[in-house]
């Protein structure tokens, strides 16, 4: 049904069209309300929804004050400098890890796979909350001790205990992109690279890692928007220090709303539209190498 | 010379037979596969696993009594009570001198708090006796019984010292039965009164909700899926847009975008008063109730459900349903008889994935659900950071954990851990 036929009846058409508007309609619903946070952000009023003013486009209803707020208050500055902390690295632990272990098990004989393969994908299966009370008592009496006995400041101690905690949850993600990747990866250019005299770190770095890449790429985006757009683990492990944004933003949509809300939901949403565009020409590249590659 | 080299094993170029050449080289490569998985796996295991596991084990232990009454642990031991008589004047003078221990390195009042999950008005109890005690002389001021009973009559209670013995063990089901709405009453377990019943209507109302959720999800994942799937390339690809963009936005703009939409002053009420559906005093209230929790979450969780679905979907040859309406299947059996059942698989993944993130979801209940719309995970966040009774919500937490482990379980069986696709 994707081109009417010449000969459909008058039911048919009608279903036809019908159709369609239905899905436009679910689309609607699956975008409108991320779009329509936009325009409101630059209400000079602090309401949350359209002013008479927005509605005749006058500019005078209109205003960048929420903006000047979420870029200028302490408030909303050190929580968001605190995610572009703890996000990065948080990701960088977990790519580097969940990668050595993807090609661990991609091998051909190994061990144990399926539980293995359980438990490292578990972080994504367990209940959020479940996870962050289970850190919560774990890394408690560990950050007391970091603090105790390695002389660690506190603040740097509560950034470790975050990072780490994130670093667990982006890990499934990782090796299941990882693994995807190299599902597809052929075997035999290792093996040449190897006969050729290349030691095992030469032949990942060189022949290796350049073909999986855009499986590692898409695995630290998915590892960081988790750890990015995290909050109940961090409300639980994490102290007032390390407030991120997703928590400020909770904090706000809890207590007190404040318009500022959807200035920072605004910035959000571009952001993920760069991590969108990203992932999606990764894929395609990916895609590309992989019909390219003889399997 | 060629006679024993036929008959002999067959030897690899460093002259060990080849069959333990082949053999070492294996063990080799299993060792090698091990070794680059191990620092992950013990890092997920060492960081999050065994904390989950010992903070589920909370959700019977009891080692509180035992550590801060030894004494009276012991002594209650001969103590019957189905004679509903009180305990004799050991076991008052063993409490006093366990107490005077409590007292002085301050866990009396823990206990108390403990106990009082079980029996309310025992956290007042220990706090009140705790400060008689200090006053008290282990070796002059014996008999303890009536003195115990003077400072407060709770001490005179049956029913206090039948939660102290019941509760003596180290060991508790004490917790479970309170997360299944039972509790342990003077003749045994029995149910709690029709009012009191919170936690199984909370699981059941998350169960439903979340079946909700996942209805509402296949029914308004399935034609965008099937869409996406029957339009060329190029198109599909530009719509598909729309499906990833929510898919990659935080949570927390989604959930703020929909606490602002559904306001009684936000824009979906006032789009309505302005096409005249309602007026403005009866302004609609769609946030802080299920109706909230249920149309947020469909909105977060629908990707998750079309992506599944176009993936079977796109694997489904067009051809079977035009042979199917060739041989005269009407339109609507053409797709029933022939299109659904092979997208059933697709249906699987998509609504088990969905549902396995739904039941255990916090964060947008918490912040549109109100009081009516709040799931299992709100109360245990609630036990945990609040009432302070870890043993409870440990207890909530391992039937949750339980459930999702079955559908995971589930879901391994009808799709495979190793087919998730992301993006």
């Amino acid at each position: 049904m994707s081109k009417l036929p010449p000969y459909a009846s008058t039911g048919q058409i009608t279903w036809y069209y019908s159709f369609r508007i239905i899905c436009a309609l679910i689309f609607f619903f699956l975008i409108a309300p991320i779009i329509i946070i936009i325009p409101l952000s630059f209400n000079a009023e602090d309401f949350f929804t359209f002013t008479r003013k927005m509605l005749s486009l006058d500019p005078e209803g209109y205003s960048l004050k929420h903006y000047q707020d979420f870029f200028g208050n302490a408030d909303w500055t050190r929580p968001l400098t605190n995610s572009l902390i703890i996000a990065p690295i948080a990701t960088l632990v977990s790519v580097s890890l969940g990668t050595l272990a993807a090609i661990g098990l991609s091998q051909s004989h190994v061990p144990f796979r399926r539980p293995i393969m359980a438990i490292l994908i578990s972080p994504m299966i367990v209940p959020l909350i479940i996870s962050a009370t289970g850190m919560f008592f774990f890394y408690a009496p560990l950050g007391n001790w970091m603090e105790a006995n390695l002389g660690m400041s506190r603040d740097f101690v509560g950034y470790v205990k975050v990072i780490l905690a994130h670093a667990v949850l982006g890990i499934p993600f990782v090796i299941i992109t990882v693994t995807a990747t190299l599902v597809g990866f052929d075997r035999s250019l290792t093996r040449a690279a190897a006969n050729m005299g290349a030691n095992p770190v030469t032949t990942f770095f060189r022949v290796q890692m350049p073909l999986i890449l855009p499986g590692v790429i898409s695995g630290a985006l998915f590892a960081f928007i988790t750890s990015f757009d995290e909050v109940v683990v961090v409300l639980f492990v994490g102290s007032a220090t390390q407030k991120t944004l997703p928590w400020q933003m909770f904090i706000g949509l809890r207590e007190q709303i404040s318009p500022t809300i959807l200035a920072a939901a605004t910035v959000l949403v571009v952001f993920s539209i760069a991590l969108l565009t990203t992932v999606e020409l990764l894929r395609r590249r990916s895609e590309r190498l992989r019909g390219m590659s003889p399997s | 010379m060629s006679d024993t080299t036929e008959t002999g094993p067959m030897l690899a170029a460093d002259g060990t037979p080849l069959k333990v050449s082949l053999n070492r080289a294996l063990r080799r490569q299993k060792l090698r596969a091990l070794a680059l998985i191990a620092p992950l796996l013990l890092f997920v295991l060492i960081t999050f696993v065994v904390p989950i596991g010992s903070m589920l084990f909370r959700s019977v232990e009891n080692e509180i009594v035992r550590d801060t009454l030894p004494k009276t642990v012991a002594a209650l031991k001969n103590w019957d009570p189905s004679l509903h008589e009180l305990p004799g004047e050991p076991v008052y003078a063993a409490l006093a001198a366990d107490l005077k221990v409590a007292v002085e390195e301050k866990t009396h009042t823990k206990l108390g708090s403990r106990l009082n999950y079980e029996n309310p008005g025992m956290s007042s109890l220990f706090r009140q006796i705790g400060r008689s005690v200090k006053k008290w002389d282990l070796a002059t001021d014996a008999p303890f019984k009536e003195k115990f009973i003077e400072a407060n009559k709770g001490w005179g209670d049956f029913s206090t010292w039948r939660t102290l013995k019941t509760y003596s063990p180290a060991y508790t089901n004490g917790y479970f039965l309170n997360a299944i709405d039972f509790e342990k009453g003077p003749d045994g377990i029995r149910q709690r009164e029709g009012n009191q019943k919170i936690y199984v209507t909370l699981f059941i109302r998350t169960l439903w909700m979340a079946l909700v959720i996942m209805g509402s999800c296949l029914l308004l994942g399935y034609p965008v899926a099937w869409l996406l799937a029957n339009l060329p390339n190029k198109t599909a690809n530009l719509l598909m847009i729309l499906v990833l963009l929510p898919f990659w936005t935080s949570l927390l703009v989604r959930t703020s975008a929909w606490k602002v939409l559904l306001q009684q002053q936000g824009v979906i009420n006032d789009v309505l008063i302005w096409l005249g559906f309602i007026s403005d005093e009866n302004r609609l209230v769609m946030i802080n109730n299920q109706f909230g929790t249920i149309v947020a979450m469909t909105h977060i969780l629908l990707p998750f459900m079309i992506l599944p679905l176009y993936s079977v979907m796109k694997t489904i040859p067009p051809s079977y349903v035009r042979a199917a309406k060739s041989l005269g299947a009407t339109d609507w059996t053409a797709f029933w008889r022939v299109y659904f059942p092979q997208s059933i698989p697709g249906i699987g993944a998509g609504a088990i994935l969905v549902f396995i993130l739904s039941i255990g979801f916090y964060i947008t209940p918490e912040l549109v659900g109100g009081t009516q719309g709040v799931f299992i995970s709100n109360r245990i966040a609630y036990h945990i950071s609040s009432s302070l009774n870890w043993g409870l919500a440990a207890a909530l937490g391992t039937i949750l954990l339980a459930a999702v482990m079955l559908l995971y379980w589930a879901y391994d069986k009808i799709v495979g851990i190793d087919n998730v696709k992301l993006g």
